[in-house]
């Protein structure tokens, strides 16, 4: 089997957000990067169909010699090894993102199964499996929270976290699925596999390499700002004050 | 020709709510680019569904009815919506951003060629059409424009108000479309039992946090609470990872869903930026803490710093009292 995870780096979300004095983008001065969460469930749970399957898990970034730190975080959990598509540019929409993937997942070949986060906690988009896959025509199992892959890998089993409830699918493989936080906890890189992932391959591409040469993007951001802050209310100092705040102030109750 | 196709959300043969809020969406696109808009419903035995869109002042409402859609999947779903699109001509299809929007949409923009703008909560003020959406934990407000001839929008329906019946008759329109090979099958769906309102839907909502131990003292504690105000329970993302007794799709939050009631609870809840990311639209939020520098005060109206397990069962007797 071979197993492909898209991983991508995010400003630290945790840290606050800052933007440019014009307004045209994030300040990404001084700020730190770690791998998107949901990427790391993605590629915990391409690990742990490896260690079943007997598959090759490679994995997938978009972005510039910058992003090879977070590669090798990647490597270091137990990644085989890495393709970085070199793009200069790094604001990428979702769409140009998912027909990048779709062309690494051709030049690749025998591809069983591209796994992604369901969303990066930057854009907070939550498209680029779904396009990748209509890309692709393949089928697709988003927001899984288990996944079960059957003795020839042909098909996958998948519970997805819906709106009031579980709803499980099967796949036919090859297929596309997007991983959601509770699909496992992934794992902490050892510190010989740390220095192991140090030699791990990066074979790095570009868009002429891929035969990517649509780079037009569809959705253009036209400003960024911060929305208007809430403005914090008082303290009230009893449940008697609450109560009667909420009924003759606020009137909601 | 009205040139906006609004796609329903509906779940067991009922209309979801949330499809009235896009209809607001695609209300305030037709009152920039002229024109009206039509009402699209994909499913397996959606006539009553239809008849309850009729009166919405769509053109027509389009329908992809039969056994092949009875279950949602991407694909088939995929088609289906494309096959209405073409039908009413549209250049911009507007669903819902639940989990099937999500789900389906992107899929949707992929067939089309189309640019797809998610989670858009309003738009830019002028007579271009700019979509204003939120990125990084709602901490920025993007303004984005679409490129292309065919747009597709995922709305965040708890940042527009639903749209008011108008009355008429708008005339159901069959139309046929072909599912295709599909390479999935829905196998099973495991219901989250409740007799509450439903999260998106309900005007008051009670979210506990880590703060209330364990699952089974979350719901000794915030049950009353709910019953006493005719709430909607939440939780936040540490207790939905921690406590099995707490479903997931009860989680608040970046991650989860976005909620914008008339009255927000949080007990227990120290607010962390993904968690304020989905509720802090809310209209009045209170927030129970016994730390008094918990972040949830920044965007509380009412602050009590006080222990949740001595304060909700005082409360909740009080509240139930002031309802009468």
């Amino acid at each position: 089997m071979k197993v492909l995870v898209a991983f991508k780096r995010v400003i630290d979300p945790d840290a606050r957000i800052k933007l440019t004095a014009d307004g045209s983008a994030v300040n990404t001065e001084s700020v730190e990067y770690k791998a998107n969460p949901f990427c790391e469930n993605a590629l915990e749970a391409a690990l742990q169909i490896a260690e079943e399957h007997d598959a090759e898990v490679v994995i997938v970034t978009i972005g510039g010699d910058d992003t090879d730190q977070t590669i090798r975080a990647g490597l270091a959990m137990g990644a085989a090894r890495a393709i970085r598509v070199e793009v200069e540019d790094q604001d990428l929409d979702s769409d140009l993102a998912a027909r990048i993937l779709a062309a690494v997942y051709k030049e690749e070949g025998d591809v069983d199964l591209f796994i992604l986060g369901k969303q990066a906690v930057d854009g907070d988009n939550n498209q680029v499996g779904q396009l990748l896959a209509e890309y692709l025509g393949l089928p697709q199992a988003c927001f899984a929270s288990a996944i079960t892959i059957d003795e020839d890998a042909s098909e996958a089993v998948v519970t997805r976290e819906v709106d009031g409830g579980l709803e499980t699918i099967a796949i036919t493989l090859p297929g596309v699925i997007t991983a959601d936080l509770r699909l496992n906890t992934p794992r902490y890189a050892k510190l010989p596999d740390i220095m192991k992932a140090r030699r791990k391959t990066i074979a790095v591409m570009d868009l002429d390499d891929l035969g990517v040469d649509d780079t037009a993007l569809k959705i253009e951001v036209v400003r960024l700002e911060e929305p208007p802050k809430r403005q914090a209310g008082a303290l009230v100092e009893s449940v008697d004050e609450l109560v009667a705040k909420l009924k003759n102030e606020a009137r909601v109750l | 020709m009205s040139n906006i196709l609004v796609i329903a959300e509906h779940h067991a043969g009922a209309l979801k709510k949330g499809t009235l809020a896009a209809i607001t969406l695609a209300k305030q696109i037709a009152a920039k680019v002229g024109g009206g808009f039509d009402l699209g419903v994909v499913g397996g035995g959606v006539a009553g569904v239809a008849a309850e869109l009729q009166g919405y002042g769509a053109g027509s409402v389009f329908v992809v009815d039969g056994p092949a859609f009875a279950d949602y999947l991407a694909q088939p779903y995929t088609k289906a919506v494309v096959a209405l699109a073409d039908k009413a001509g549209a250049s911009y299809v507007i669903s819902t951003a639940g989990t099937t929007g999500k789900d389906l949409l992107p899929r949707v923009a992929a067939a089309l060629g189309a640019g797809m703008v998610a989670d858009c909560v309003g738009l830019a003020e002028g007579d271009e059409v700019l979509f204003q959406r939120p990125m990084y934990a709602g901490n920025v407000m993007a303004t984005v424009r679409s490129k292309t001839a065919k747009t597709v929008v995922s709305v965040r329906t708890s940042d527009f108000d639903v749209a008011a019946a108008t009355g008429g008759q708008s005339p159901i329109v069959s139309v046929a479309a072909d599912g295709g090979e599909v390479a999935a099958r829905f196998v099973s769906f495991d219901a989250t039992e409740s007799e509450r309102p439903e999260l998106t839907e309900a005007d008051v909502i009670v979210t506990g946090g880590r703060g209330l131990k364990d699952g089974p003292t979350f719901w000794n504690m915030m049950n009353p609470l709910a019953d006493a105000l005719g709430a909607a329970i939440g939780a936040t993302r540490a207790v939905v990872d921690s406590w099995e007794e707490v479903p997931n799709d009860m989680q608040i939050g970046q991650t989860g869903k976005v909620v914008a009631p008339k009255l927000y609870i949080a007990v227990a809840v120290s607010g962390a930026i993904q968690h304020l990311a989905g509720m802090k639209n809310s209209k009045t939020i209170v927030a129970i803490n016994k730390d008094a520098d918990a972040p949830i005060f920044q965007v509380a109206d009412y602050g009590l710093v006080a222990d949740a397990f001595k304060t909700l069962p005082e409360l909740t007797e009080k509240l139930k009292a002031a309802r009468g």
